[in-house]
């Protein structure tokens, strides 16, 4: 909030470059506040605490914005030139900074009208959680927003800019296809409530990732294990991250056959954390399982041996939760 | 020195006695001290090191020093050992691979004791040497001493017999079992031509006895972290080392008397320098080859090992025996 | 570290009138050929593996819980230290996944020089690897010559950023220190020097009888298992799967360079190990285009901010380091320091097969294959 105050000095000088930066800093962003609108609707999200997971439903939506937030990537080199040339501090980091700041104060009062529309015409209802905040973040356009709501007030005002400019459709992801027919397939074997989520990750090299549904991901990594038109015979990677709210299982699989990577992520609770193995499938996801249990205190039913891998038996506690006490301070 | 042996024991013989032994101890010991120095320099340069440099002029007294230091090191015993046999081990192991010096030529007057069967009594007392290795892996109560110990058992055994069908060709042609008998009639022709077969045989079956690169699976201290003496340390682990050095000793002087000529000249032209200077030349040009193998040779495996000795070598030396019996018949008019 | 495995039952049987006892081994993690801290628990009958139960984390030291603490630029030391052996591609595939985050355009120089350290580390690795191989298989002497070799590539890596093995030389958008002069003339040449040593080294060890007849056909499994396995690098390529993510997924400039993907089919130990030789070939042929095509001058770090603030999300990259596919997952709030960092480490993940190998085979045997997965424990418990 604090950057939101001292706002008004850089502002004026920083402007265009402030709004090119926020842009690129917050394409992402964009994705990643709709889509939380958008979870917090099915998903038991604790309100005030700020989600850096992205995942986004519609695809419409996600094609929009995506093609935004590439857009506006390209974009931020050149504006982050400008920003330095532009700036009297002269400091990139600060040009940044301040330019975040700006954006962030400047666009919720601009770009209000425009966001609030973006977010119209990508399809969201203004009666969410999320929304609300941003709405009130955008017509109060100060540092009238809520500490707790900051981030999201951010990303959804870029979230409003991109969107405002970039109305028009963009090229779709090249793996966009992809995306489709796993959607398709699983749409078709399952139906439609198995996925959670399923979106392309612009940040990890467009790599099409879905989120399952915790209760049946067995059946569909069976599924996506042996499935002809999908044939993800590869685990790549496996692990575990703690979103304070949540824990998430994030898988890479890669499938030689068709030479195509696809990310899965399943969500579990903090308490009882519990993922299905799937080590019967992949005997790579072995060690990996036992790793993330013994890290995050994720269980995964069906595995054949789940010890502590890395920590001793006698361990207390999973190092990698976010409230993470030391056993003993000494050590 | 041998009539020595004919007379009465006396006081003054007995004594005569102990102080050769006591000199051939000293000789030994300062062979192994130097032999190790040598292995370390020699194969130091081989793989692109200096060796030993620092302690002594041109660290000549490396050895000496670690000796020493192994001298004085605490004598420590795991706690569940077998006391006794622990203690035993070393000495068991030393014990045949100095005695089996007793019957070797050096030269046509350095050797103690020229017994007819000279060959016989070296071959069955470095035999007992196995047995220090076996107790020693045993009494340690540890598992990696214990695997070495059963390995070094098979291994051992099992190439004593190629060893010793290996020599058979020898003592055909010879038509004695006498070491320095055996020097003699090579005065015409070294046995390593004649016996060729043979020679290849011995030198691969002697190296599997002294447990040295390739063969060195008793100790293998990449698999077995030092095999049967890895629990052993201070003056009980030098006696291990130099029961080792003292049978390479004692195996370098068998070679050289079986199938180099022992003290013979390379031609008799060259019979001006001494037989003693002759037998060190030979004696020294297989060491080297032990260093030289060791710095360049990976290790075998125990199955390849055991098949390698009874399918391998027990035919080929057997065909040799079969071979050398048939010359050695033809020769004596039988066909 | 598991303290039950010690009461694991012990059979003992007298079927054939002799009274056997199962016995269980423990190799390491003190044991010279455990290549570190790793601890391996085998229960043996006789010389022969009836399982082998792995026990790691004597080396865990916590990166990615630490990383979490840490601003990306800080986490690249501790990148070095995970797989020792071959620093510089881990450098590099921390940095990629943030510069993949942040869509930042890395300068041509920085490029080259980026190719230029992961390969020379890659024949670095290889080397270490050949040597220990040797060394575990008892042979002394191509260990002091493969480290000879090495040394010098450390000697270039020193001149390069003053650091042999921790190089910490790779930054966000570029690399920290441009090739000192005449860098390049000596990497030239070190690159012809080490063909000529190649075959010497093929000479000395590769026709040796004993040293072929122990690695024949031993740790022996097939594609389908190595998929199943997770496993990657050399110990996928020896079953016939052509994959290399140098050319299937081609990052930083390796599509702009011919080379070739050695790969095998017998799956077994001697596979393995002339694919790796063969490797180094390519990476030395890898090396000699990219230093005749390095850029005379440029900028070797980037325009980048000052704080590196990925954009709020997640990335997964992955790149061929000399060990298989090393990946790296970054969760990011949009903040200096990652919410969550996560290293897929290929000697971790290449270890799971070896209990699976070991199953009935010696112990000679047992030092043989882990050799040959070629394992770094710094990598492993990372």
């Amino acid at each position: 909030m604090t950057e939101e105050n001292r706002k008004p000095t850089p502002e004026e000088k920083a402007k265009a470059a402030a709004e090119a930066m926020a842009k690129a800093r917050a394409a992402k962003e964009a994705k990643e506040a709709a889509a939380q609108a958008e979870a917090s609707t099915p998903a038991t999200e604790s309100a005030p605490a700020s989600k850096p997971v992205s995942e986004m439903t519609p695809e419409e939506k996600a094609a929009a914005k995506k093609a935004a937030a590439a857009e506006a990537l390209a974009k931020a080199k050149a504006a982050k030139e400008a920003a330095e040339q532009g700036e009297e501090a002269g400091s990139d980091a600060d040009a940044k900074a301040k330019a975040a700041a700006a954006a962030k104060a400047k666009a919720a009062a601009a770009a209000a009208a425009k966001a609030k529309a973006a977010r119209e015409a990508a399809g969201q209802g203004g009666d969410e959680g999320g929304d609300d905040a941003k709405a009130k973040a955008a017509a109060a356009a100060k540092a009238k927003a809520a500490a707790a709501a900051a981030a999201k007030a951010k990303a959804a005002q870029a979230s409003g800019e991109a969107g405002g400019e970039e109305e028009t459709p963009k090229a779709p992801s090249k793996n966009q296809p992809y995306l489709d027919k796993y959607v398709a397939r699983l749409t078709e074997a399952f139906g439609a409530d198995v996925l959670e989520a399923s979106y392309i990750n612009e940040l990890s090299k467009e790599v099409p990732t879905l989120v399952i549904q915790n209760e049946r991901w067995h059946d569909v990594a069976t599924f996506l294990k042996n499935d002809e038109q999908l044939a993800f015979d590869y685990l790549s990677d496996l692990h575990g991250v703690d979103y304070e709210d949540r824990l998430e299982v994030y898988y890479h699989f890669y499938s030689y056959k068709n030479q195509q990577s696809v990310a899965v992520k399943v969500k579990t609770g903090r308490e009882q954390a519990s993922v299905a193995s799937v080590m019967d499938l992949w005997q790579g996801a072995n060690w990996n399982e036992r790793e993330t249990f013994d890290l995050l205190g994720i269980h995964f039913p069906g595995h054949s041996d789940l010890r502590r891998i890395l920590l001793p038996d006698d361990w207390v506690g999973y190092p990698l939760r976010k409230d993470y006490v030391q056993y003993d301070e000494e050590v | 020195m041998s009539e020595l042996l004919q007379q009465a024991p006396s006081l003054g013989n007995t004594l005569w006695f102990v102080l050769a032994a006591v000199v051939l101890l000293a000789v030994l010991l300062g062979f192994v001290t130097y032999a190790i120095y040598f292995e370390r320099k020699v194969i130091g340069w081989m793989q692109l090191r200096i060796g030993p440099n620092r302690v002594g002029p041109l660290g000549l007294l490396q050895t000496v020093a670690d000796v020493t230091k192994l001298l004085i090191k605490e004598d420590t015993r795991p706690k569940n050992a077998d006391r006794a046999l622990f203690t035993l081990a070393p000495i068991l192991a030393y014990a045949p691979a100095f005695g089996v010096l007793a019957v070797m030529p050096f030269t046509e007057s350095i050797q103690f004791a020229d017994l007819g069967i000279g060959l016989l009594y070296y071959i069955a007392l470095s035999g007992i040497t196995v047995l220090g290795v076996i107790t020693a892996g045993w009494a340690s109560n540890n598992k990696y001493s214990l695997i070495g110990g059963l390995r070094s058992a098979a291994q051992m055994i099992s190439y004593e017999v190629p060893l010793v069908m290996s020599v058979v060709g020898v003592v055909l042609l010879t038509g004695s079992m006498n070491l320095r008998e055996i020097v003699e009639a090579q005065r015409d022709m070294w046995n390593i031509i004649p016996q060729f077969l043979g020679f290849v045989v011995f030198i691969i079956a002697a190296q599997a006895e002294l447990n040295r690169t390739p063969f060195d699976l008793p100790e293998a201290e990449s698999e077995l972290v030092s095999g049967y003496h890895v629990e052993y340390s201070g003056f009980r682990f030098a006696m291990f080392m130099l029961a080792e050095y003292v049978y390479m000793f004692g195996m370098a002087t068998l070679i050289t008397v079986l199938f180099l000529g022992g003290w013979l000249p390379i031609i008799p032209q060259l019979d001006f320098i001494p037989g003693i200077i002759w037998f060190i030349l030979k004696f020294s040009a297989y060491v080297f080859f032990q260093f030289w193998l060791r710095a360049t040779m990976p290790r075998m495996r125990v199955d390849q090992l055991m098949s390698f000795a009874w399918k391998v070598l027990l035919p080929v030396a057997l065909f040799n025996i079969l071979l050398t019996a048939v010359v050695v018949s033809y020769q004596s008019g039988m066909f | 570290m598991n303290q039950n495995i010690l009461t694991t039952h012990v059979e003992t049987s007298s079927d054939t009138g002799i009274r056997t006892e199962e016995m269980l081994l423990n190799v390491g993690p003190q044991h010279p050929s455990t290549h570190g801290v790793f601890r391996l628990v085998v229960k043996i009958d006789g010389e022969t593996i009836k399982e082998a139960i792995p026990v790691m984390g004597y080396l865990h030291r916590g990166t990615e819980k630490l990383a979490e603490n840490l601003t990306y630029t800080q986490i690249i030391p501790y990148t070095d230290r995970m797989d020792y052996v071959s620093g510089m591609t881990n450098n590099y595939v921390l940095c990629h996944a943030v510069e993949t985050m942040m869509g930042l355009e890395i300068p041509e120089r920085a490029q080259f020089l980026r190719l230029i350290a992961m390969e020379l580390n890659r024949v670095a690795s290889h080397l270490v690897w050949w040597g220990t191989f040797l060394l575990d298989l008892g042979a002394m002497g191509p260990f002091l010559y493969a480290f000879r070799d090495r040394e010098k590539i450390l000697d270039l890596f020193n001149e390069l950023c003053g650091a042999r093995m921790t190089f910490n030389y790779m930054r966000i958008g570029g690399v920290k220190w441009d090739a000192p002069p005449g860098w390049i003339e000596k990497t030239k040449e070190f690159v012809q020097y080490m063909k000529k040593e190649l075959d010497s080294y093929h000479q000395l060890v590769t026709g040796n009888e004993i040293f072929l007849s122990r690695i024949e056909g031993i740790g022996k499994f097939d594609e389908k298992t190595a998929l199943d396995y997770s496993l990657s690098g050399v110990m996928l390529r020896s079953t016939g799967v052509n994959w290399d993510l140098r050319k299937n997924e081609p990052y930083c400039i390796y599509d702009r360079f011919e080379f070739d993907v050695p790969t095998g089919t017998g799956g077994d130990c001697t596979t393995r190990y002339h694919l790796r030789m063969a490797e180094v070939v390519q990476s030395l042929r890898i090396l000699e285009q990219a230093l005749e095509q390095f850029p005379s001058e440029g900028e070797v770090l980037g325009k980048v901010p000052r704080v590196i603030r990925p954009p709020a999300g997640e990335a997964y990259v992955r790149i061929e380091s000399p060990r298989g596919e090393i990946g790296c997952y970054i969760s990011s709030t949009g903040k200096d320091k990652p919410w969550r960092l996560k290293f897929r480490r290929p000697s971790f993940t290449n270890l799971q097969i070896l209990p699976k190998l070991l199953e009935g085979q010696s112990i000679s045997n047992m030092i043989a294959i882990l050799g040959s997965i070629d394992i770094v424990l710094g990598e492993v418990d990372c």
